[in-house]
């Protein structure tokens, strides 16, 4: 009873803080710079500012470029209630539902995808190539990674996966298989993320640009709801990132979810930070940093196996 | 056959060679092959029908500076098929007079928009169109890339949105207008083109401005060099996502602005050099607190500095960024900090010295790589450089007034020819006075008028994804070039 209070707690909690992450992020950058930075809460007050506000649609799109936020919105929003946090087992656990996590993700980003296309615009397709081709590089290791917790823990539900993740396991399938199968969903949580190294949230040049671009022409509260959607799927994958590297557990339900929202500020500094010291890569080197990361969640995969 | 001038030099419109247009590219083309370089080729006015076209070539080895006229009309064999310097200057030239270079490679305008750009055929070859509204807040120019996936295979630079008629303007001068004109031929090279202007018009009077004033203006010329290269360097971090020294730079080219505002009231430098002389002296306080300011820019800019060199992730994207070989650099005549990084030992400051860099000289820094790298690396030595030159010329300044009393006007029926390195390249003012001794041509050659082919040359076969990169290692000026 309690726990199922608990995992709705978290579905709350989630949904509610969610944009304060970026809001981390974007402090301790400003802190890296010597500026004072942006108010914590400003993606709340951009949301709230975008909601108020009319969409202009181009003559060129069709409903399906209209389709496109709500639906990233609505996938990214229901693979939350897979998602296990601080171990608090998911309100829609059930064995195999890691299969569809990966691919609620991906229907996310299919919209996204063909909505950008759907413009007609030059930049929006070189963003949309790009974006297919790494997400396609992205995948394995995100679920080789799951494939190796599934396989450690017995059990096919991301919460049965979670749970058995402890911190100081230093038994034959704890340890270096948890601290790679770590790294490589760290790279994925850039990567999808459109973060330093692999994209840059900041700049103003399309030519650049892999996830950004893909939005240039939404407005009003479609871009409310990319934008939320952004900072959601960051606490999705942040969630998978902080459970396997950060996993501290009392028995205490509400000690382990103040130590999990600890942890998770946690990984947006760390986020911050890379972000603050590392230059982007070329985008010809995306490529190799992805595969790197789906060798490192095939190593630990490998080690389970023993 | 042409006549022998210096920098900042005039003579005679009558000692001018006006040869046949045969000679003229003997003079040109074979100058140029000789490891010359053409600083500027523009008609300078008609006669009757036909129209007296002006070439001065600039010898880097001997300091010497040759010019020599033809008169054309209709058209001529153009110059560019051998020599591919005056590629530009050909296309300008019969944008603005309708001669016809017979025989140029892609003779259409370079100050209107062209109905069609260069197109590559193929399935998989794709258009991208950017501008000429940017995403930041810069100047208007329209870039036509044709990419096979993210690789570039050309890219057409149209240009010409900041088209003023400056040149026109200026005839009739000099009058109360013509400063103002000089300070805003570019923004961002406000004492460069106004020393220009200066040295052109003592060159027509006779007689130069005060010691002081030379070592001033040298101050307030590095002093522009240091505010664009650091900015430049920010800029350059910041385009590659490398957040520390994007902050940093662009704190320390406030700086340095902020201590050209010191020293004439502006931050750009307005108001500041004056034919003859400045319109505002250095006291004891005021040269204090100049170097107060800029040992501060340069202790912090040099952390900055090391925070990029010594970042492998930044190095990754520097190196073999936006290549030019330095045969390319001498065939195309690029020029400045984009020159030096092929390579070439190109500084006007020192194969063409004029005021102060007469007396105290400043190395030539050069890099063999010809990439954004190079780029990059010439601008923070450079930076050094001029931080040291400021120093050493602040502790010493020679005394005196800043201004002559009576600037003695134009003569009549010269020409005069001035350079300036300014922080881009090479700036090249050439004027024609007429009988009645006001301006009867004025040509300015800003440096973005010979890079910007460089950088459309340099985005060959690179990701279309550095060409924002690539644009801001090369940074050149939009009304520079449109004037």
């Amino acid at each position: 009873m309690i726990m199922a209070i608990a995992a709705v707690i978290h579905l709350l909690v989630a949904l509610l803080l969610a944009p304060l992450l970026l809001g981390v992020i974007n402090r301790t950058k400003a802190v890296f710079a010597g500026r004072r930075g942006q108010p914590l809460l400003q993606l709340y007050a951009d949301l709230a500012k975008l909601l108020r506000k009319g969409a202009v649609y181009s003559g060129t799109t069709t409903w399906v470029f209209r389709a496109g936020p709500l639906v990233t919105l609505a996938a990214v929003t229901v693979s939350l209630l897979v998602v296990p946090f601080a171990g608090v087992r998911a309100v829609g656990a059930f064995p195999g539902d890691f299969v569809l996590f990966a691919y609620l993700l991906a229907v996310a980003r299919f919209f996204t995808v063909i909505a950008a296309l759907d413009t007609g615009s030059s930049f929006e397709g070189m963003g949309a190539s790009r974006e297919v081709a790494f997400s396609a590089l992205a995948e394995p290791a995100l679920l080789v990674g799951l494939a190796a917790l599934a396989r450690r823990a017995g059990g096919a539900s991301l919460s049965d996966c979670y749970e058995a993740v402890r911190l100081f396991d230093f038994g034959p399938n704890g340890g270096l298989p948890l601290l790679l199968i770590g790294a490589a969903f760290f790279v994925v949580f850039l990567a999808e993320n459109a973060r330093i190294p692999f994209d840059d949230p900041n700049t103003h040049l399309e030519l650049t640009m892999i996830h950004e671009v893909m939005v240039l022409d939404h407005g009003g509260p479609d871009l409310a709801f990319v934008q939320y959607a952004a900072a959601l799927k960051l606490w999705v994958l942040g969630a998978l990132v902080v459970g396997i590297l950060l996993p501290l557990r009392t028995g205490f339900v509400a000690l382990d979810f103040g130590f999990g929202l600890a942890a998770m500020a946690v990984l947006a500094v760390a986020t911050g930070c890379v972000e603050s010291t590392k230059a982007r890569v070329r985008l010809t080197g995306v490529p190799q940093l992805l595969v790197a990361a789906t060798v490192l969640a095939g190593v630990g995969f490998g080690l389970t196996l023993r | 056959m042409s006549a022998h001038l210096g920098n900042g030099e005039s003579i005679a419109l009558g000692d001018l060679p006006v040869l046949s247009v045969a000679a003229l590219r003997d003079e040109v083309i074979g100058g140029v092959a000789r490891g010359r370089r053409l600083a500027a080729y523009f008609g300078a006015g008609r006669r009757g029908d036909a129209l007296r076209v002006v070439a001065v070539v600039a010898g880097d080895d001997d300091g010497e500076l040759l010019a020599c006229a033809a008169d054309v009309s209709g058209s001529y064999d153009a110059l560019t098929p051998d020599c591919p310097q005056a590629h530009w200057f050909e296309r300008e030239l019969a944008e603005q007079w309708g001669v016809e270079p017979r025989g140029h490679p892609w003779l259409k305008p370079i100050r209107r928009i062209p109905d069609a750009f260069f197109r590559v055929d193929g399935e998989e070859v794709h258009e991208v169109a950017v501008g000429p509204v940017h995403a930041g807040v810069i100047e208007p120019g329209h870039f036509r890339f044709q990419c096979h996936g993210e690789e570039v295979l050309h890219l057409e630079i149209a240009l010409g949105y900041q088209h003023r008629g400056v040149e026109r303007a200026l005839v009739g001068g000099p009058d109360r207008r013509t400063l103002a004109y000089m300070e805003t031929l570019a923004g961002d090279t406000t004492i460069g083109h106004a020393l220009a202007h200066a040295l052109v018009r003592e060159a027509l009077g006779g007689g130069g401005a005060p010691p002081r004033a030379l070592a001033i203006a040298g101050i307030a010329l590095e002093l522009e060099r240091l505010a664009n290269h650091i900015g430049d360097l920010g800029a350059l971090a910041g385009d590659v996502g490398f957040l520390p020294t994007a902050a940093y730079c662009g704190r320390i080219r406030g700086d340095v602005l902020n201590a050209t505002a010191q020293l004439c009231g502006n931050r750009f430098g307005r108001g500041l050099v004056r034919p003859y002389g400045l319109d505002h002296d250095v006291d004891d306080a005021l040269r204090e607190d100049l170097q107060r300011r800029l040992a501060a820019a340069r202790q912090d800019f040099a952390v900055a500095d090391r925070l990029l060199w010594d970042s492998p992730s930044v190095m990754a994207r520097f190196e073999g960024t936006g290549l030019l070989s330095l045969d390319v650099c001498d065939e195309i005549g690029l020029v400045g900090p984009a020159a030096r990084a092929c390579g070439a030992e190109r500084d006007v400051r020192q194969n063409h010295p004029h005021g102060i860099y007469r007396f105290v000289h400043i190395p030539i820094c050069t890099w063999p790589t010809g990439d954004v790298f190079g780029r990059a690396h010439v601008r923070s030595i450079e930076v050094q450089r001029s931080f040291a030159f400021i120093q050493e010329l602040l502790d010493s300044l020679p005394g005196g007034p800043v201004a002559l009393e009576r600037p003695a006007p134009p003569a009549a029926d010269r020409l005069a020819v001035a350079l300036v390195e300014g922080w881009r390249g090479e700036i090249c003012h050439v004027a024609l006075t007429g009988a009645d001794g006001r301006f009867a041509r004025y040509k300015v050659v800003d440096p973005s008028f010979h890079n910007w082919f460089g950088l459309a040359l340099a985005m060959r076969g690179q990701q279309i994804s550095d060409f924002p990169l690539c644009n801001k290692s090369f940074n050149l000026s939009y009304c520079g070039h449109d004037l």
